[in-house]
């Protein structure tokens, strides 16, 4: 996993409720045995039409927000399907941080694994980011991750967010998490051997 | 001194808990069993083989086929798809190489996975189950934790057979009464989903309690677990009674003889303790539940069969009226229309949240001696091809056919429609399963959610229907 520490971009904002990661990534583009090639595909019924002609009105094929490192989003942000595709897609399409109320469980976790930092402020916060991201004049953020900060540069906006430290570190440090876990085989083996004694049917 | 009264959930993460992690909130939690499929499993087997890494315990594992397989009547291996023919196979190799159990397209025990799952007795109350398909909340209706994982932490579990994980916080729905005539499980999670939000339960896990679910056989208490991931939590459980120990004990898997006795013991003390505080109460009263029926495109979208489609003006919150104008200019619906004017192209009832034997029963109950509605396409797709054994040793096969109903084989299908189970643009269906997002059955294509019931009364009637109004046989 790449490390994550500043990522400085334009933003767009998607201020609807419960995009679902059927939305982010269709089923059609789920039958890779790989990670590739997800990143035309993000948003894909959204983007394109029937013809596969771009639809002007989607925010992303607007020249402002053609090439965007942030989205800012509505609630519930990615509920719906585990696909993790959704966040592969993001990603290839150069997306560095959601910013948004909440996000769901699954999607959230996903993108915990693949260096997509999830961001959670205020209602109001994210109703002055929303303005902004809608401004080609204010639109460019800054991200620091170690000082957990938000900045909405012409603005002038900083937003500080808070994070677990361990999720930090491992997104800073760009971590293999099964790596990490694998130190720990010796303390998983011995509680899979109590656990087996204790309840021997499992 | 007395130890705090836990929760049920609080429980089962206890005794799962393999050890706190350091710098954080997160705990490493011991996974039981897995079931994988084969299309957020492939990527996780690529990253063990290039990093050389093994499955850590492969007896609890289960790889079933059922995302892209196809069920024509007649069952065959052929994919004219070639990526979805390439992860099949795909499945099937890293299946062999790492030494893991499997029900392909052929196996008389293949279905839906979490049909799968469950009718074998894989699922014990008590075990802490995780998977790669977000709808693995269903396990809680036999009292157990269950709950989804992206394709990352599938390879983190293949490997390690743990997660790291951040402990939910809690939220008893308790619904009280009894369920009219004619409704069903899935009638209490979408009014529960309707009222709670898309979001309500996000951060958490539900334990269902109250007398309409005691009331409610194992099978209603899944899809209900099953469909509680629509209001974003991620577990739900009921405690198990005796019921789930009937049903555990007729199948396969499940532990016989002293083994039997010794964890039915433990069994019976899988509940929250007096006392026990949790972080929200939810009730419901099941006696006001009325069927429920979606006109958007989020699960909380829904609305009484016999209301009208909502008035997005009448909304106050922005984001939420955005939402909902978006909605219905996708679904091609106008606000003050009545819902049961609206007329569907299709009729599926099928996945894993309404497509087990229960389920089929009570579809054919309306569908009996009646017919498929001119112009409304209408099939089945039992959720295992076990369930289709069953109901066709009782002949509900025949109901369903002689009435213009496609009898299928086995699969999610037109649930995801990742298979040639694909709607068109602008088709409108009346579907038993769990999502009407947008694109869910087919690019344009228009779902509205509710019981297979209604589903089959819809089809009879060819546009939206209440199935209170039929007669059953
Ligand atoms: S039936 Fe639908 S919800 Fe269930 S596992 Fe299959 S695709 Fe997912």
């Amino acid at each position: 996993m790449e490390p994550l520490i500043t990522v400085k971009g334009a933003a767009a904002a998607m201020p609807v409720p419960h995009i679902d990661t059927d939305v982010i990534m269709p089923k059609q583009f789920l039958k890779g045995i790989d990670r590739e090639g997800l990143g035309q595909k993000a948003f894909f019924d959204q983007r394109f039409d029937e013809q596969r002609r771009p639809r002007p009105e989607f925010i992303l094929n607007q020249a402002p927000w053609a090439d965007v490192r942030f989205l800012v989003v509505g609630p519930n942000f990615g509920c719906g399907s585990s696909r993790e595709h959704a966040v592969w897609g993001l990603m290839q399409m150069g997306v560095r941080a959601l910013i948004g109320t909440s996000f769901a469980g699954i999607f959230n976790d996903n993108c915990q694994r693949n260096g997509l930092l999830t961001v959670t402020l205020r209602p109001k916060e994210i109703a002055g980011l929303t303005e902004y991201a809608g401004d080609p004049k204010r639109n460019v953020l800054a991200l620091d991750l170690a000082a957990q900060t938000i900045t909405a540069e012409v603005a002038g906006a900083v937003y500080r967010f808070e994070i677990d430290k361990r999720r930090k570190d491992a997104l800073m440090l760009g971590l293999d998490a099964i790596g990490e876990t694998l130190q720990d085989a010796g303390s998983i083996r011995d509680f899979e051997k109590g656990r087996r004694a204790a309840y021997p049917w499992l | 001194m007395a130890s705090t009264p836990r929760t049920l959930y609080d429980k089962l993460v206890d005794a799962n808990t393999v050890k706190r992690l350091e710098g954080g909130e997160q705990i490493l939690l011991y996974i039981d069993r897995t079931v994988l499929n084969e299309y957020t499993s492939p990527q996780a087997f690529s990253g063990l083989r290039e990093a050389g890494r093994k499955v850590w315990r492969p007896e609890a594992n289960l790889c079933v086929v059922d995302h892209v397989n196809p069920t024509a009547p007649q069952r065959t291996t052929h994919i004219d798809d070639g990526e979805a023919a390439a992860q099949v196979a795909y499945f099937g190799r890293n299946a062999k190489d790492f030494g893991l159990e499997i029900f392909d397209t052929l196996d008389p025990r293949q279905g839906i996975e979490h049909v799968v799952m469950t009718e074998l007795g894989l699922v014990l109350p008590g075990m802490v189950v995780a998977a790669g398909d977000s709808h693995t909340t269903t396990y809680g209706a036999l009292g157990a934790l269950g709950f989804g994982i992206g394709t990352s932490d599938i390879e983190h579990y293949l490997a390690t057979q743990t997660l790291v994980y951040k402990r939910l916080k809690t939220m008893r729905v308790t619904v009280s009464g009894n369920l009219g005539a004619g409704m069903t499980a899935k009638d209490i999670v979408m009014a529960l989903i309707a009222k709670i939000g898309a979001d309500g339960a996000v951060g958490y896990a539900i334990e269902f309690a109250g007398s309409a679910i005691s009331d409610l056989g194992v099978a209603g208490r899944m899809t209900i677990c099953n469909m509680a991931v629509e209001c974003g939590a991620r577990g739900a459980i009921v405690a198990p009674d005796q019921k789930v120990y009937d049903y555990l004990k007729g199948t396969e898997r499940a532990p016989k003889g002293a083994l039997w006795d010794q964890a039915l013991a433990y069994w019976q003390t899988l509940k929250s303790d007096e006392g026990a505080v949790f972080d929200q109460e939810v009730a419901l009263d099941a006696n006001a539940i009325q069927p429920q029926v979606t006109w958007g495109t989020s699960p909380d979208q829904a609305v009484e069969i016999g209301a009208s489609v909502p008035d997005p003006t009448t909304e106050t919150d922005p984001v939420r009226r955005a939402g909902m104008e978006r909605a219905l200019a996708y679904m091609g619906l106008q606000p003050g229309t009545r819902m049961e004017e609206i007329r569907i192209d299709h009729a599926f009832i099928g996945s894993c949240t309404n497509a087990r034997i229960d389920d089929l029963r009570d579809a054919a109950s309306i569908v009996r001696g009646r017919r498929v509605a001119t112009g409304v396409r209408a099939i089945i797709v039992p959720g295992s091809t076990a369930v289709r054994r069953a109901a066709e040793a009782e002949g509900l096969d025949k109901v369903f056919l002689e009435a213009g109903f496609e009898w299928r084989q086995s699969g999610c299908s037109m649930c995801l429609a990742m298979n040639d189970d694909v709607l068109e643009p602008g088709e409108r269906c009346a579907s038993s399963t769990n999502r009407n997002f947008e694109g869910r059955q087919g690019t344009g294509a228009r779902t509205h959610l509710m019981s297979p019931a209604m589903v089959a009364a819809a089809a009879i009637s060819g546009h939206l229907a209440d199935v209170r109004k039929f007669d059953r046989s």
